[in-house]
């Protein structure tokens, strides 16, 4: 998994050290303790990973381990219920991604205007992201979704509403997407707002004083600058989503069909004990995380080279 | 239309998205202040008046270990990190390797790969050398987990000491130790900081490998909370108070640096 492909960046050899020649190895000498150290912590249990993925092992019944060859590829794809998990892990990654990089979009347009207490509003936008994920869906679980006491049933009766729905058993997906959400959309509007103030303003002072209109503004000289950082948000948003487990766990215990990827490896094996399948799931997952992560690469790469220049 | 009103027009919307989002915090912590029966009405019960027994609860019952192991595999990996990483990002900035782009981007390409494909090899790994519910253990995982992050992050911030210097430096006669002290130390510090508070924001929220690889001893706050997940009853204040308590480190951090943060999440590549 080490071998990603991705764009070379072309202007990336600074200018050779000056004159005294350093020999490679004191060069290469402060490097080795973090890679070494990075390779054996997370290279080789992948590996280990693939091994285990061939074996049939199920820890309550040590005797009969063996080869398996791809029995824990075929149980995983025909269990319908990691089928489904892989279903939700997508579900769940692209709607709270693409919702709350809109609003994030808003939020940081919004903020990349003048107005009074500019600073202070930032910062309350910030603070959901600052909540710790387990205490966040705790907190949305227990104080705002509960049908009888929660905030949300609560403002209902308030405002005179006779209805008092449960809302988490009546729709369990959405439930876990608003919640990460509103944990995950100020993260895009922090990743935006430096996009939007990095933007460079002699084109938009010309633009306006050729007579564009503000949408055009924003449709051609805003949008396409902005389009890399949406794509950086977008991809490192779907790193740290797919992988979510915390909300998940908390909200839903997996429950009522929103078991996603990762809570289901964690459930087959350290509830079900079955290694074997666990880890064919666990390659499942890398493989797919390789195909955003060669994104994520490439745009990284990309916002890298135009540093350098 | 008036181009003021509309100026105004943003500011107000711009007020109300923040305290719809805010407002979440901001029952967190009302709640928390609230008696039990106080914090279970419905409709809400605002104006309830204040307490501090869902604190005082939080804490009998037994808060303060996890909170230590939360500090010890945080505070403990964070430091442990920055001296493995400010060496590496030395050798990909200052004095690069050849090829050092790409071991950047292989760095990189570690954090992208999700965790729990490893978690299974790495939980046999902790069984099989008796270091299961230990908070070393945890703690150097939260090492791996930080590094790549780290290593960004420091090569970045080293990247904009000006090579003028270092040679003239060199010029003077300066050796590597009075270098790094006098010249690459006071540029890199707040690059240093902001990246500790990264690593420390990171490792205090971790759930997944504390949950599997901890238990009644090195338990960390999270793994704490997760207690509450069945609760019934009159528990709401307790539970926030809870939640208030974990989270404050976090929210401390990440309001003093917020300009970091951005940086930080990112790995680096927005500035």
């Amino acid at each position: 998994m080490a071998v990603i492909e991705r764009e070379r960046p072309v202007v990336d050899r600074p200018p050779p050290a000056p004159r005294r020649n350093y020999p490679k190895w004191a060069r290469r000498a402060p490097l080795l303790p973090a890679l070494i150290f990075l390779i054996i912590v997370t290279q080789l249990p992948f590996v280990a990973t693939l091994v285990i993925s061939f074996m049939k092992w199920n820890s309550l019944d040590p005797a009969n381990r063996g080869f398996a060859g791809f029995d824990n590829y075929v149980n995983v794809f025909t269990d319908p219920d990691l089928r489904s998990s892989v279903v939700n892990t997508i579900v769940l990654t692209a709607s709270v991604v693409l919702i709350s990089l809109a609003l994030g979009l808003g939020l940081a347009l919004l903020l990349d205007k003048k107005f009074k207490g500019r600073g202070f509003v930032r910062t309350m936008l910030i603070a959901p992201f600052l909540v710790v994920p387990v205490a966040a869906a705790l907190i949305w679980k227990h104080v705002l979704y509960n049908p009888e006491y929660g905030l949300f049933n609560g403002i209902l009766n308030w405002l005179g509403f006779d209805a008092q729905p449960d809302w988490i058993s009546t729709m369990p997906m959405s439930a876990v997407v608003l919640s990460l959400v509103w944990q995950w959309t100020p993260f895009m509007m922090l990743i935006l707002l430096a996009g939007l103030q990095s933007k460079p303003i002699e084109p938009v002072e010309a633009a306006t004083i050729d007579g564009a209109s503000s949408f055009q503004i924003f449709r051609y000289l805003t949008f396409p600058h902005l389009r890399q950082y949406l794509e950086l948000g977008g991809l490192l948003g779907s790193i740290y989503i797919v992988q979510n487990f915390d909300a998940v766990f908390t909200i839903t215990s997996g429950g009522l069909g929103t078991a996603n990827l990762p809570y289901m490896i964690y459930q087959t094996f350290y509830q079900a004990h079955e290694y074997g399948e666990a880890s064919a799931a666990g390659v499942i997952v890398v493989a797919g995380s390789i195909l955003i992560a060669t994104f994520a690469l490439r745009t990284v790469s990309s916002l890298f080279k135009e540093e350098k220049r | 239309m008036n181009p003021q009103w509309i100026k105004h027009g943003w500011g107000v919307l711009a007020w109300f998205f923040g305290l719809v989002f805010f407002a979440p915090v901001a029952w967190m912590f009302l709640t928390s202040l609230h008696s039990e029966s106080d914090a279970a009405t419905n409709p809400p019960s605002i104006a309830a008046p204040l307490t501090l027994d869902g604190y005082a609860e939080f804490f009998d019952a037994g808060a303060w270990p996890p909170l230590i192991n939360s500090f010890s595999a945080s505070i403990g990996s964070t430091i442990i990190v920055l001296l493995l990483a400010i060496p590496a990002a030395y050798a990909l900035s200052i004095k690069p390797v050849e090829k050092w782009t790409d071991v950047l981007f292989f760095f990189l390409s570690t954090k992208m790969m999700p965790v729990v494909a490893a978690l299974l090899p790495i939980y046999l790994i902790a069984q099989f050398s008796g270091m299961l519910d230990n908070i070393s253990f945890l703690t150097l995982l939260y090492c791996s987990m930080n590094l790549p992050i780290a290593v960004w992050l420091m090569r970045s911030f080293l990247a904009e000491v000006p090579k003028e210097i270092l040679e003239a430096a060199s010029i003077d006669g300066a050796g590597l130790v009075t270098t790094l002290r006098r010249v690459v130390a006071p540029i890199a510090m707040p690059g240093i900081a902001a990246t500790a508070l990264i690593c420390f924001i990171f490792s205090w929220n971790e759930l997944l490998f504390a949950r599997v690889l901890t238990g009644v001893v090195a338990g960390t706050a999270p793994v704490y909370l997760t207690g509450f997940v069945t609760s019934q009853g009159l528990f709401l204040a307790k539970v926030c108070a809870a939640a208030v308590v974990v989270s404050l480190p976090v929210l401390i951090a990440g309001f003093a640096a917020q300009d970091k943060l951005v940086q930080g999440l990112s790995l680096g590549a927005v500035k």
